[in-house]
C-alpha cells in the first residue's frame, strides 16, 4: 500500500514536467516526415505524438466530436472555411511570426484564409492520373485513363474516393465546370462515371504496395504519392489530364481547444523555415510555398515531373473549391449512384 | 393490515431501488442516444455537416425515394434499394454459409470427450484475439491476384491466369463468413452439448432412421442454438462496415458504408440518422422473428 502511494506521488510529480513539452499533431497518413519531427523535438525539447487520418471528413468529424486532445491539424484548402466557420481553429496569426517572411507572396492572400490569420501552407499538389507505362504505352495525360480506359488497363484501375476530385474530373471531361449548377452537365458526368465503373478494380485509398507489386496498374492519384511509387517501381508515371485536373493545398492550423498552444505556434513558425519546408517536400513529394527552400532540395526532386506542372497543362489546372451545400448534395447523390 | 401495506410498499421501493442502476444505464446509454438519432432524422442537414434545427422529413423521404437530379420527378431510390437489397442478400448468404460450416463443426466438438472439447473450443476462439482489421487483411492476402490461392492454382496448372476474386461480392462474402463463423459455432455448440444422446438412442430403438432421428429428435432440440447463431451472424452482417470496405474495394457499398458516407463526404446527417434507424428496424424484424420461433417451440 505504502509502495503504491509512493509510486503515485512520483508519477504525479513527474507529470507536469512531461506535459510542458508535448505536441499532438493530427495529419494525413504517410504525410509527416520523421526527420522533421525528430528535429523539432530536439530543437525545442518537446515530445511529439503523431496521429494520422485518411480524409478531411474523418478529421473534421473527430475534431467536432471533441475530446480528441490534438493541437495541430492539416485541413485542405477547400475545407479550411468550414473549420473556421465552425469555430474549430485558433486565430494564431501566423502572419506575425518570425518566419512568415519566407512565405511566397502568391500564397499569402488566399481565398480560404486571406492574409493567413489561421493557417500556414503545408504542401500543394495536384490530383491527376498515375499509370504503369510498362503496360500502357499510349498518352497518359488524359482522364480517359479511368473514364474510358484502354484495354490493357481494364480491371487494374483504382480510383481514390476523393469524391469532389473524381466528379470534377468527370465534369471537366464533358466540358463543364467544377461546382456547376447545370444539370445536363452533371447528368452527363454521372453517366460517364457509371459507364466506366465496371472497368475499375477498386474505389479505395489503396496502399502503395498494391501498385509497387503491380496488383493495380493505374489510379486517379495525388502527384506526391505517384512520385513515391515511381521511386519504388520506375514503370509508373504521373499524367496531368488535358481535360482538367485539380490543384490543392493542405494547410497547418492550430485547433481552438489545443492544450499545447505555445508549442503549436513554435511548430507553425518552424515549418516556415526554408530548410524544414524542404524536409517536408523531400519526404512527401509535394511542393511547399516557402521561398529559399529550393536550396535544400535535391536537383532530382526539383525537376520531378510530379512537382513541375508542364506549361501546356497549366491552363487546365483548377484550384479545388468548396461547393455550395445544394451542389454538394448533388455530388454526393452522384457518388452514391456510382458506388451503390 | 396496516403493517402488511407498509411491507408491500417498502418491498416495492426496494425493488425499484435495486432496478435503478440498470434503468439508469439503459436510459443513459441506450434510450437517450436513440432519441438523439430519431430527432436528428427529422431535422434539416447543416451546410457543412451537422444539423439545422428545422423540422424536415426530407431525410426519411430520401431513404426510399429520390428526386431526379435532372427533372425533379420523384422515383424510388434505385441506389438505396440496391444497397439495401445487397446488404440483406449478402447477410442471408453469410448466415447460410456459416450454418453449413458451423453446425457440423459444433457437432464435431460437442461429440468429443469432455477433456478434448476445451481444446477445440479454444481453437475456435483464437481468431477473436486478433483485431478484425488484421483478420480481414489476412483473408485478402489469401485471395488477391498474387495471393495464396491464385499462386497455388497457377502452380498446379488449374488456371492459366489469376482469377480476379478481390473487390467482388464474392470477396465480401468470404470475408464476412470467415469473420462471423465463430459466432455461429459457439451457440450451436452450447445447444448440442446440452443434448441428451440417450434420446437419439431411444429413437433408434424405436426404429427411427438416422435422417428421421436428425429431423424429429436432434434438430428440434438444438434449434434454439441454431436460431441464436443465425441471429448473431445476420445482425452484425447487416451493419458490416470494415469487411465490405476492404474486401469490396469501396466499389459496392453495404448499408454500413452508406450510413458512414452521409456523416462524412455526403454531409447529410438526417439521411444518415434515418438510414441508421432503418437498419435498426431491420434488426428488430429479425429479433421479432426469433422470439416468435422460440416462443412457438415452447407452446408446441
Amino acid at each position: 500500500m505504502q509502495r503504491l502511494t509512493l509510486t503515485t506521488a512520483l508519477v504525479t510529480l513527474a507529470l507536469p514536467a512531461w506535459a510542458e513539452g508535448t505536441l499532438n499533431i493530427y495529419n494525413f497518413g504517410l504525410y509527416t516526415p520523421p526527420d522533421l519531427i525528430a528535429k523539432f523535438e530536439k530543437a525545442y525539447d518537446v515530445s511529439v505524438t503523431l496521429t494520422e487520418y485518411d480524409s478531411n471528413e474523418t478529421a473534421i468529424a473527430k475534431i467536432e466530436a471533441g475530446g480528441h486532445g490534438f493541437d495541430i491539424v492539416v485541413p485542405s484548402a477547400a475545407v479550411v472555411p468550414i473549420y473556421i466557420e465552425k469555430g474549430l481553429l485558433l486565430k494564431s496569426d501566423p502572419n506575425t511570426m518570425e518566419n512568415f517572411k519566407h512565405l511566397a507572396p502568391d500564397w499569402v492572400d488566399v481565398s480560404w484564409d486571406p492574409g493567413r490569420s489561421y493557417t500556414v501552407p503545408y504542401v500543394w499538389g495536384t490530383t491527376g492520373v498515375m499509370v504503369n507505362t510498362d503496360i500502357y504505352k499510349g498518352d497518359i495525360n488524359t482522364s480517359d485513363i479511368f473514364l474510358n480506359p484502354p484495354e490493357e488497363l481494364k480491371g487494374k484501375i483504382n480510383v481514390v474516393p476523393a469524391m469532389n476530385d473524381v466528379i470534377d474530373m468527370a465534369i471537366w471531361s464533358v466540358g463543364g465546370e467544377s461546382c456547376t449548377t447545370d444539370r445536363e452537365v452533371l447528368k452527363a458526368a454521372r453517366d460517364k462515371l457509371v459507364a466506366a465503373k465496371p472497368f475499375w478494380a477498386s474505389i479505395d485509398y489503396a496502399s502503395f504496395e498494391k501498385f509497387i507489386n503491380e496488383d493495380l496498374q493505374a489510379s486517379v492519384f495525388w502527384s506526391g504519392a505517384a512520385m513515391r511509387i515511381r521511386a519504388e517501381n520506375p514503370g509508373f508515371a504521373y499524367g496531368y489530364p488535358k481535360e482538367g485536373f485539380s490543384l490543392w493545398q493542405d494547410n497547418v492550423a492550430i485547433l481552438a481547444d489545443a492544450q499545447n498552444m505555445d508549442n503549436a505556434k513554435l511548430f507553425l513558425n518552424f515549418i516556415m523555415d526554408p530548410e524544414n519546408a524542404a524536409l517536408i517536400s523531400t519526404y512527401t513529394g509535394y511542393g511547399n510555398s516557402i521561398q529559399g527552400s529550393e536550396a535544400f532540395m535535391s536537383a532530382d526532386l526539383l525537376a520531378a515531373p510530379e512537382m513541375t506542372i508542364p506549361e501546356a497543362a497549366k491552363a487546365v489546372g483548377h484550384f479545388q473549391q468548396t461547393c455550395p451545400p445544394e451542389i454538394q448534395d448533388l455530388y454526393s447523390r452522384i457518388w452514391t449512384d456510382l458506388t451503390k | 393490515m396496516d403493517a402488511q401495506a407498509q411491507e408491500i410498499r417498502s418491498d416495492t421501493l426496494r425493488r425499484w431501488g435495486l432496478a435503478l442502476p440498470a434503468v439508469t444505464i439503459i436510459t443513459l446509454f441506450s434510450i437517450l442516444p436513440l432519441v438523439v438519432v430519431v430527432i436528428y432524422s427529422f431535422l434539416a442537414p447543416g451546410d457543412f455537416g451537422g444539423v439545422r434545427w428545422q423540422l424536415s422529413v426530407e431525410g426519411w423521404f430520401s431513404v426510399l425515394f429520390e428526386r431526379d437530379i435532372f427533372d425533379d420527378t420523384v422515383t424510388l431510390s434505385d441506389a438505396h434499394l440496391t444497397i439495401l437489397g445487397r446488404s440483406v442478400a449478402l447477410s442471408l448468404a453469410t448466415t447460410v454459409i456459416t450454418l453449413i460450416l458451423g453446425v457440423p463443426t459444433a457437432w464435431f466438438i460437442a461429440t468429443r470427450p469432455a477433456r478434448q472439447r476445451a481444446f477445440w473450443l479454444f481453437l475456435i476462439t483464437i481468431p477473436f484475439w486478433t483485431n478484425l482489421l488484421v483478420r480481414t487483411i489476412a483473408v485478402q492476402e489469401m485471395i488477391r491476384s498474387e495471393g495464396v490461392f491464385n499462386n497455388l492454382f497457377l502452380s498446379v496448372g488449374l488456371i492459366d491466369a489469376p482469377i480476379q476474386m478481390m473487390f467482388t461480392n464474392f470477396a465480401v462474402l468470404v470475408g464476412m463468413a470467415y469473420v462471423f463463423l465463430p459466432l455461429m459455432v459457439l451457440p450451436v455448440y452450447a445447444a448440442i452439448e446440452k443434448f441428451d444422446f440417450r434420446l437419439a438412442e431411444a429413437s433408434y430403438d424405436l426404429y427411427a432412421s438416422r435422417l428421421y432421428c436428425l429431423r424429429k429428435v436432434i434438430l428440434p432440440l438444438v434449434r434454439p442454438g441454431i436460431i441464436a447463431g443465425s441471429i448473431l451472424v445476420f445482425v452484425p452482417s447487416l451493419g458490416a462496415y470494415v469487411t465490405p470496405r476492404i474486401m469490396g474495394g469501396g466499389k459496392s457499398m453495404m448499408l454500413g458504408n452508406l450510413i458512414e458516407m452521409q456523416f462524412g463526404q455526403g454531409r447529410n446527417w438526417p439521411l444518415g440518422a434515418a438510414l441508421s434507424l432503418t437498419l435498426t428496424a431491420l434488426v428488430l424484424v429479425a429479433l421479432v422473428w426469433y422470439t416468435r420461433l422460440t416462443a412457438g417451440k415452447r407452446r408446441g
